[in-house]
């Protein structure tokens, strides 16, 4: 009966169109909020939170960019990490050349010449769809990498196209230690997530999932096909841009164009296969299970199995693990993670009853 | 020009190769219509175990190691398991999701290339290993008097196999009843499976044939660059050679090869210098890209019509 929503009357619109319309639900949001904001800070250790739980809350918002154009717009990518990788150099170059930028207008400033780039390669989508449109994403892909490493200018002519993030300073406060570093992130994705989760229940989410649903349908009820699937690839590289640019300055520092390779593409697209296609809670789910997956068996598989199975085995078990799981979820639970604890608040409802 | 012929020549051989590949893609998405993003992995696999038997064999049989019966033998058994891979593949992965969007059955055939690499180096070990078929190479001499053309007599060797392969194919898709049946379900699943043609029986042997297809493209390469993880990215070179010549064209396949090849050559040599080089990684994707944007169903593809 946790999930009872009896007694729970809308007099208004307004409380009617809430983003979490159970009161539960929205307990349940302050409270993880509260907690990842005031007591995670205080109980985590630097490692926890410098390599796992901030790049976590990174790869979920990136993993939210590719959800809105895979999963709500229904248009295949396989170049997210390039988008990133825009979003990372834009806002370092932003940073850059104009003097006394603010860091979150640059951070925005990234995410908007992700977009950019983004527009640019999602123009193909309005011809070409399915794998088609895969394969377009690759060419984005490769060739962002390689402009990014062959035009000098990006990365400020440094001899090897690594860039090392300036210091990241909001009214004079210098983020530096971990846990400012995590809370500045965990508020950006915080806001970022809820605003996504926010338009993908309003008309512009709507058409998107229109047009993933039949494209040709939506157009016959006068959906226009390009300025939703165009909105999609901005909104979506804007994520990523922005995702990328948290990647530089609040996670790794240091980073190379090639950081952002298909790999890490296929990485961002699993998280939202594993997590659930077309759900915003499902991008966290996601994230966290493919960063947390590989620390888990690098710690648990040689201490099980000890001394049978070499360093190399592992890592060739981290490919199986992570292409089995893959199709296993494709296979069992196509919506992901999401779906599980969909059902698990459907069973709440009713508890301890069944019926 | 005695140069522009000599790059255009290379670009054109290695050409073949991705060809090879592109080959197995398209036996797949014809008879099944799955976009089979696993078959650089398959490649990877098929190599890895041809030259993994070839090194066991002698220590299991007593054979003359490096001899024509290892050879043979070895050739046999990663024949079987890339049978046996691709029937495992059916049933595991695919039947579970028969009338799912193709884009799921791509994006599982992605975490099958996964799956597929981890076991194939679990199995033997991920050094890269040399792979001899005993053709040197060496310019061809004939060539080299008349034309003062260089051209590697493995490349031509190369393309010679890759060329009888492709014939093979093709008389065994026109004249057996094997072939015919194959060309039936590629065309109508339903209608097939009504007039009695084994649906279950003609997938195992599409992806046997594109297993022979991988380990052939395998060997190939592998005796080129040595067999190694990079083989997987075959399946990435082989992603613009089907966009350019159509997802369910055999003969797209070879023709878009030879364009990719060709066209990839020379602007790395013509047009890469003025840009700073290393412009082959994503040329042939902005080639077929432009290409999509002015033929969207590829060279040979067959149009598609939307219906509501």
């Amino acid at each position: 009966m946790l999930y009872r929503e009896a007694g729970q009357f809308k007099t208004t619109y307004e409380a009617d169109q809430q983003i979490f319309p159970i009161a539960q639900d929205r307990i349940g949001i302050a409270l993880l909020i509260g907690v990842f904001a005031l007591v995670v800070p205080l109980i985590a250790d630097e490692y926890w939170l410098k390599a796992i739980i901030t790049p976590v809350l990174i790869f979920s918002l990136a993993a939210i960019g590719l959800n809105i154009l895979t999963g709500y717009a229904g248009q295949l990518s396989l170049g997210s990490a390039a988008f990133m990788a825009v979003g990372a150099f834009g806002a370092y170059n932003v940073i850059l050349r104009i003097d006394g930028m603010p860091f979150i207008l640059a951070l925005i400033l990234g995410g908007v010449c992700a977009a950019i780039v983004g527009i640019l390669f999602g123009l193909p989508s309005l011809r070409i769809k399915g794998f088609y449109l895969a394969v377009a994403t690759l060419a984005a892909q490769f060739f962002i990498v390689w402009v990014l490493v062959k035009v000098e200018w990006f990365s400020n002519y440094s001899s090897s196209g690594v860039i090392t993030a300036q210091a990241i300073e909001i009214f004079g406060y210098t983020f530096e230690s971990p846990e400012s570093k995590y809370l500045l992130t965990l508020a950006i994705v915080v806001v970022m997530a809820l605003l996504a989760k926010n338009m993908v229940r309003s008309t512009t989410g709507r058409m998107w999932m229109a047009v993933r649903d039949m494209d040709v349908a939506a157009e016959v009820i006068g959906i226009r096909l390009m300025r939703t699937k165009l909105l999609a690839f901005a909104v979506s590289s804007f994520y990523c841009g922005v995702a990328g640019a948290l990647y530089a300055y609040a996670y790794i520092g240091t980073v190379e164009p090639e950081g952002f390779n298909l790999d890490l593409s296929f990485k961002i697209l699993f998280m939202i296969i594993i997590g659930g296609v077309g759900s915003i809670m499902g991008s966290f789910l996601g994230a966290a299970f493919i960063v947390l997956l590989p620390i888990f068996l690098d710690n648990f598989v040689p201490v099980v199995l000890g001394d049978l199975v070499s360093a190399s085995f592992v890592s060739n078990l981290q490919l199986i693990v992570f292409g089995g799981l893959i199709i296993f979820f494709l296979i069992v639970e196509p919506h992901g993670l999401a779906r599980l604890w969909q059902i698990g608040k459907e069973k709440l409802r009713l508890w301890p009853f069944p019926h | 020009m005695q140069f522009f012929f000599e790059v255009l020549i290379g670009g054109l051989l290695s050409g073949v190769l991705y060809a090879l590949v592109a080959l197995g893609f398209v036996l797949i998405f014809k008879a099944s219509g799955v976009f089979n993003f696993a078959q650089g992995a398959m490649v990877f696999f098929a190599a890895l175990t041809f030259v993994g038997f070839m090194e066991v064999l002698p220590g299991w049989t007593g054979l003359e190691a490096g001899g024509t019966a290892v050879f043979w033998l070895a050739f046999v058994l990663a024949l079987a398991s890339m049978i046996v891979l691709g029937i495992l593949t059916e049933k595991i992965v695919l039947r579970p999701l028969v009338n799912q969007p193709p884009i799921t059955l791509f994006m599982a055939t992605i975490g099958l290339s996964y799956l597929v690499e981890g076991i194939a180096q679990g199995i033997w070990g991920a050094s890269v290993r040399g792979l001899d078929l005993g053709i040197e190479d060496v310019p061809v001499e004939t060539l080299m008097d008349k034309f003062n053309i260089l051209v590697s007599s493995f490349d031509v060797f190369a393309a010679v196999a890759a060329g009888v392969l492709v014939a093979v194919l093709a008389l065994f898709f026109q004249y057996t009843r094997i072939g015919r049946a194959l060309r039936a379900v590629a065309d109508d699943h339903q209608a097939a499976l009504s007039i009695g043609i084994p649906l279950k029986h003609i997938w195992a042997i599409v992806w046997g044939v594109a297993g022979f297809v991988a380990l052939v493209a395998g060997m190939i390469w592998g005796a080129r660059n040595g067999v190694q993880f990079a083989l997987t990215y075959t399946a990435l070179k082989a992603l613009p050679v089907l966009i350019l010549g159509g997802f369910t064209s055999v003969p797209g396949a070879i023709v878009g090869g030879l364009i990719i090849g060709a066209s990839e050559k020379l602007a790395e040599v013509y047009v890469g210098p003025m840009v700073g080089g290393g412009i082959e990684s994503w040329f042939p994707y902005m080639l077929a890209l432009g290409f999509l944007l002015v033929r969207p169903e590829g060279l040979f593809g067959e149009k598609h019509i939307d219906r509501v």
